[in-house]
């Protein structure tokens, strides 16, 4: 029979992959706003953030009320550890999806022309927050590994994004502005890849012990 | 940093008749430093603890197989003087027992006994006992009245005072601070690890937070055999074997 500890911890198991999806959901919405050129939605993205943040710290006094009063050790105890620090990159994913409505926002009330189709790089984006959580959920450390190796992928996108966009600075100098806004959505993406890869970094010193960050 | 080894148990076997209720413990204490013994009951680690100063000798019917080293002499080598053994090899135990005597009388009793006669001698040292143990503040002002008029935490550091009077070199404690509040018992965690700057700490405790703040390597026992030894950070952060992981979380049995 699972203890009372447990079931609490399967509680924040579910919250946190509940969270998780919500963050997915927000910034695939983000990037699909500019494709389709919807105001509204990604004005609707920029004005619903603070329910992400409102379950951030949901998420984070609940663990701090277990850690208090089970004073957990071993697997439970970096478990707890891990959720709390994925619970903050969780945000702080949200937040860049918020910031790419944002800018989305900025360049069309200029009426600029210009666009850049990051569909494949959010795709990418997407894909390891969701590996990352299942590794989470589902305790595969390779999962979490391979998740690691694809934030390399993200980078070299953002990069093309940005030679794609010296050229078109050349080419239109007088977007500057825009295109500058433009390519600063390819550092938000590349930003969000880096908060996956934390995010599998907290599972495999979860699963490992090994604290294998900035190594 | 170089290891001194102060005590240890090789093979270690005890049987309580025909019972076999320890099998094969080898733990090397480091001088110095706190070790943990936790467990479920029944796991033989009081068993075990009472080993290192025989005080297992008063049950009948009980035999020890195997060794156990004070210093590098065998504590079971049978010339050797059990009550000098029990001098350096003090213990605590888990209800406070103070003598129905005087704050006074508690301390100076194991003076006189182990033959100090010199009144200021025994004065001096019943002083520094209860400052030790941190209870000379609360008693200076008392020292012939009761002992059992103290409270249980008080009355627990005074048997730990009683117990450093003698001077040992390694003290044993037998769940310490089962019996007392969350303020006792903090500062009986305070006390050890003030002591184990000079004293080499065996404790035995039901309570794994407390075994995670005080020790510096902590043994787990079960079914009376050893199942890990390990730094104590490294036990309940990130144990090595499964059996350990699931008694400390709470997933056993």
């Amino acid at each position: 029979m699972a203890t009372h500890l447990q079931k609490q911890i399967e509680k924040i198991k579910k919250e946190i992959l509940s969270l998780g999806a919500m963050v997915e959901d927000r910034f695939q919405k983000a990037i699909y706003a500019i494709k389709v050129e919807d105001l509204e939605l990604a004005q609707k993205i920029i004005d619903t953030d603070f329910q992400i943040d409102e379950r951030e710290i949901e998420v984070e006094e609940e663990c701090l009320k277990i850690l208090a009063l089970y004073q957990p050790v071993a697997m439970d105890l970096r478990f707890l550890v891990a959720v709390v620090k994925i619970n903050n990159d969780l945000e702080r994913i949200a937040d860049y999806a918020a910031n790419i409505a944002q800018r989305f926002k900025t360049s069309s009330q200029n009426k600029a022309k210009f666009k850049y189709d990051y569909t494949a790089m959010a795709d990418q984006a997407a894909k390891m927050l969701r590996m990352s959580l299942d590794a989470l959920v589902h305790l595969n450390v390779d999962m979490a590994y391979e998740v690691r190796d694809m934030d390399k992928d993200v980078n070299l996108m953002r990069n093309e994004a940005y030679d794609s966009m010296k050229r078109d600075i050349r080419n239109q100098p007088e977007m500057v502005g825009d295109i500058i806004n433009m390519y600063l959505i390819s550092r938000h993406l590349e930003r969000i890849g880096d908060h996956t890869t934390n995010i599998s970094e907290e599972v495999i010193y979860l699963i490992e012990g090994e604290i294998i960050r900035h190594s | 940093m170089e290891r001194h080894i102060k005590m240890y148990t090789e093979n270690l076997d005890f049987f309580y008749g025909n019972s076999q209720a320890l099998h094969d413990i080898s733990i090397d204490f480091d001088e110095n430093r706190v070790t943990a013994l936790i467990g479920p009951s029944g796991c033989g680690k009081s068993t075990y603890l009472r080993c290192l100063n025989r005080m297992n000798d008063l049950i009948p019917n009980i035999k020890v197989k195997g060794r156990a080293m004070l210093d590098k002499k065998d504590i079971y080598d049978p010339s050797l003087d059990v009550v000098t053994l029990r001098r350096r090899v003090g213990m605590v135990f888990q209800k406070p027992n103070p003598f129905p005597k005087s704050i006074f009388e508690n301390i100076a009793y194991g003076l006189k006994v182990n033959g100090v006669k010199d009144k200021a001698e025994i004065t001096r040292i019943v002083e520094k006992s209860l400052k030790q143990a941190a209870i000379w503040d609360e008693v200076k002002d008392r020292l012939n009245e009761s002992a059992l008029g103290l409270s249980g935490g008080q009355q627990q550091r005074l048997c730990i005072a009683r117990a450093l009077a003698v001077a040992p070199e390694v003290l044993l404690m037998d769940e310490p601070a089962s019996a007392l509040d969350p303020i006792a018992t903090q500062k009986i965690e305070e006390l050890i690890a003030e002591l184990s700057s000079r004293l080499t700490i065996i404790i035995v405790t039901h309570n794994m937070q407390q075994a995670a703040r005080v020790s510096d390597r902590t043994a787990f026992f079960y079914l009376g055999k050893l199942i890990e030894l390990n730094d104590t950070d490294t036990l309940f952060t990130k144990p090595e074997l499964k059996q350990t992981e699931d008694y400390i979380t709470g997933r056993f049995g």
